[in-house]
């Protein structure tokens, strides 16, 4: 036992003086930092690589074909064999049309259920609806886009005859459930956030529940709300899988949504799902597309960050 | 002095309070309107392809014929893929959020790539697609094999991760950290003895959500031209292969019926991996997370 006792005599003081002696452990204490920073930095770097990925493949495009055509032509005809055509704006109407429909769907059926689950709803019902509302959220766009197709379609048809197999109307719906969960958490969030104390200020003076929620916690809770919304029509733009199972491929510069349309999204998956070879002209186009799409979603997303910070009311 | 006319404000008081009343029910009427959605949504994939649920659906490669197609080349293909996900994506996640949570100052740089995560996330994932397309398809000659198709959708969960364990770790309470520092431990040790033990939990959930979503994501795996129709497994990480999500594209663009029931269940099987993998976070959430 005497050279237990030894250690124990052995004090704090002289155990961390001899830890201190160990070069090794030095040199990790200092290289760690460096090495987790250059972690960090894969984040970064997967920016400037989207950035620059996107911009010199669309420069090696814009040799090809005139910048004006591209940004002001309204004929999208990359496939045509005499003279392909390489104007973005029917594409872009076609993103636009099935994210006007989506926001039509998605904003009042989600900020009703904000409003429902923020205020209305007991502690219960909000602890079953908000997980199944994560699940909605969770399920896979290619599953909304075989949804699309094969169901609200047919479904559609038979109110709407005219409606073609491919068009906006049922991506631009599908795409609304599947935006709804985040613009319905996102604001319950933000009026939920608005303090107890106002609302019942407002209870006080006679106002019934709903009057509170629309005179008071909703025009409190605006800044979450509008950053919810432009957030989801920034993930709705950006949306792959369901406009091109249900949009169809034709892409059409006007505002019909019962035909079959092509979103900018939709033609990148064509033209990868097709057999265009590396250096053509279409190979190149699909970047200068993806640039376009990433220009819209991070305006959007640089929208919503601005809005939540500029017009945040602090309590 | 009478500010309030009583007469007036019994004769609004009922209307008032009847659309009140209304608009409970509209709120939970559109509240409903979500549920339904998925309700419908389930009905319809279970009752379609539940038929097509055989054990041969799952020993079947890919065919013409939708009798013969089976899930086995995509499903394994999946699960190849998550082998290089998960390790990948975890690695770097982790590490960032302890960079940013434990060593970053305030500084430009770190505010920069605070930022920068920030917008990552909103990058659409058919983006992200081009990217691995002109890095790991062409530029590191990686083809359309399992690693390229891996890197790609790591880099797409990577914000996801940071997030969710820069959550974790800062859940972990000051006074923690402190007892250790005050034992003499170096930051390091620290970090991996006591902040990293109880923010695991945390990670690990969220670590698991953001692999599920790498595994229902297609976009990506179109554009890097993952192949749809292969007839063999995977022999290492430089093997072409197909994917769940791949498999059911492909099979609810033919224009057979048949097929539908097909990618019916398909879907099925990718619905129910995806529900195990959410129970387990699930799971691990409510077990190991502890409270402070």
């Amino acid at each position: 036992m005497a050279s237990n006792e030894r250690t124990a005599k052995l004090s704090v003081q002289e155990m961390i003086a001899k830890q201190k002696g160990k070069k090794g452990k030095k040199w990790l204490e200092k290289a760690i930092p460096v090495i987790l920073l250059i972690i960090a930095s894969v984040s970064v770097l997967t920016t400037f690589g989207i950035v620059f990925t996107l911009i010199f493949e669309t420069i090696e495009f814009f040799r090809r074909v005139p910048f004006l055509e591209f940004v002001f032509g309204t004929e999208w005809l990359p496939f045509s064999n005499n003279e392909p055509l390489f104007g973005i704006l029917p594409l872009i109407a076609g993103t636009l049309k099935v994210t006007l429909i989506a926001v039509l769907v998605a904003v009042p059926f989600g900020l009703a259920s904000a409003v429902y689950l923020s205020e209305y709803a007991s502690d219960k019902t909000r602890r079953v609806v908000k997980p199944v509302l994560e699940v909605l959220a969770g399920v896979p766009t290619i599953v909304y886009g075989f949804f699309a197709l094969t169901f609200v379609t047919p479904l559609l048809q038979q109110f709407i005859p005219e409606l073609k197999i491919f068009n906006a109307l049922s991506p631009g719906i599908v795409v609304g459930i599947m935006i709804l969960p985040m613009i319905a958490s996102l604001s319950e969030d933000a009026m939920s956030s608005v303090p107890n104390s106002i609302r019942e200020g407002a209870l006080a003076l006679g106002g019934t529940k709903l009057e509170v929620a629309i005179k008071v916690v909703l025009p409190a809770a605006l800044s979450g709300i509008m950053a919810s919304i432009v957030l989801a029509v920034s993930r709705a733009i950006g949306e792959t899988m369901i406009v091109s199972l249900a949009g169809g491929s034709t892409p059409r510069f006007d505002g019909d949504i019962t035909d079959s349309i092509q979103t900018m999204t939709a033609y990148i998956v064509q033209v990868s799902t097709g057999d265009a070879g590396y250096g053509t002209t279409i190979y190149y186009s699909i970047y200068s597309v993806g640039f376009t799409l990433f220009l819209f979603t991070l305006l959007m997303n640089w929208l919503a960050h601005v809005i939540s910070k500029r017009f945040r009311e602090e309590y | 002095m009478r500010y309030i006319d009583h007469q007036k404000v019994i004769k609004r008081m009922s209307t008032r309070m009847i659309v009140n009343k209304i608009f409970k029910g509209i709120f939970f009427v559109a509240t409903l309107f979500a549920l339904l959605a998925l309700g419908v949504l389930f009905y319809r994939i279970i009752t379609q392809g539940i038929g097509y649920l055989s054990p041969e659906f799952f020993m079947n490669f890919g065919s013409r014929f939708p009798e013969k197609a089976g899930i086995k080349a995509a499903l394994i293909g999946s699960l190849w893929m998550m082998a290089v996900v998960a390790p990948v994506s975890l690695l770097f996640g982790v590490g960032s959020a302890i960079y940013l949570e434990e060593y970053a100052k305030k500084s430009k740089i770190n505010d920069f790539i605070r930022m920068n995560i920030a917008n990552l996330a909103g990058v659409p994932s058919v983006v992200f697609g081009l990217l691995g397309l002109t890095i790991f398809v062409r530029a590191l000659a990686l083809g359309n094999s399992i690693l390229a198709a891996g890197f790609t959708m790591s880099l797409l969960i990577l914000p996801v991760i940071i997030v969710a364990s820069q959550e974790a770790i800062r859940a972990v309470p000051k006074h923690l950290r402190e007892a250790s520092y005050g034992m003499g431990a170096t930051k390091w040790q620290t970090i991996v003895k006591i902040v990293l033990p109880s923010a695991i939990p945390g990670i690990l959930t969220g670590g698991i959500l953001a692999l599920s979503r790498a595994i229902g994501e297609t976009a990506p795996l179109v554009v890097i031209g993952i192949p749809v129709i292969i007839q063999f497994l995977p022999q290492n990480f430089l093997s072409q292969f197909t994917a769940m999500p791949m498999q059911i594209f492909d099979w609810a663009k033919r224009p057979q019926e048949e097929f539908q029931y097909v990618a019916s269940a398909g879907i099925i099987v990718l619905m129910i991996l995806l529900l195990l993998m959410n129970s387990i976070a699930v799971f691990i959430r409510n077990k190991f997370q502890k409270r402070y």
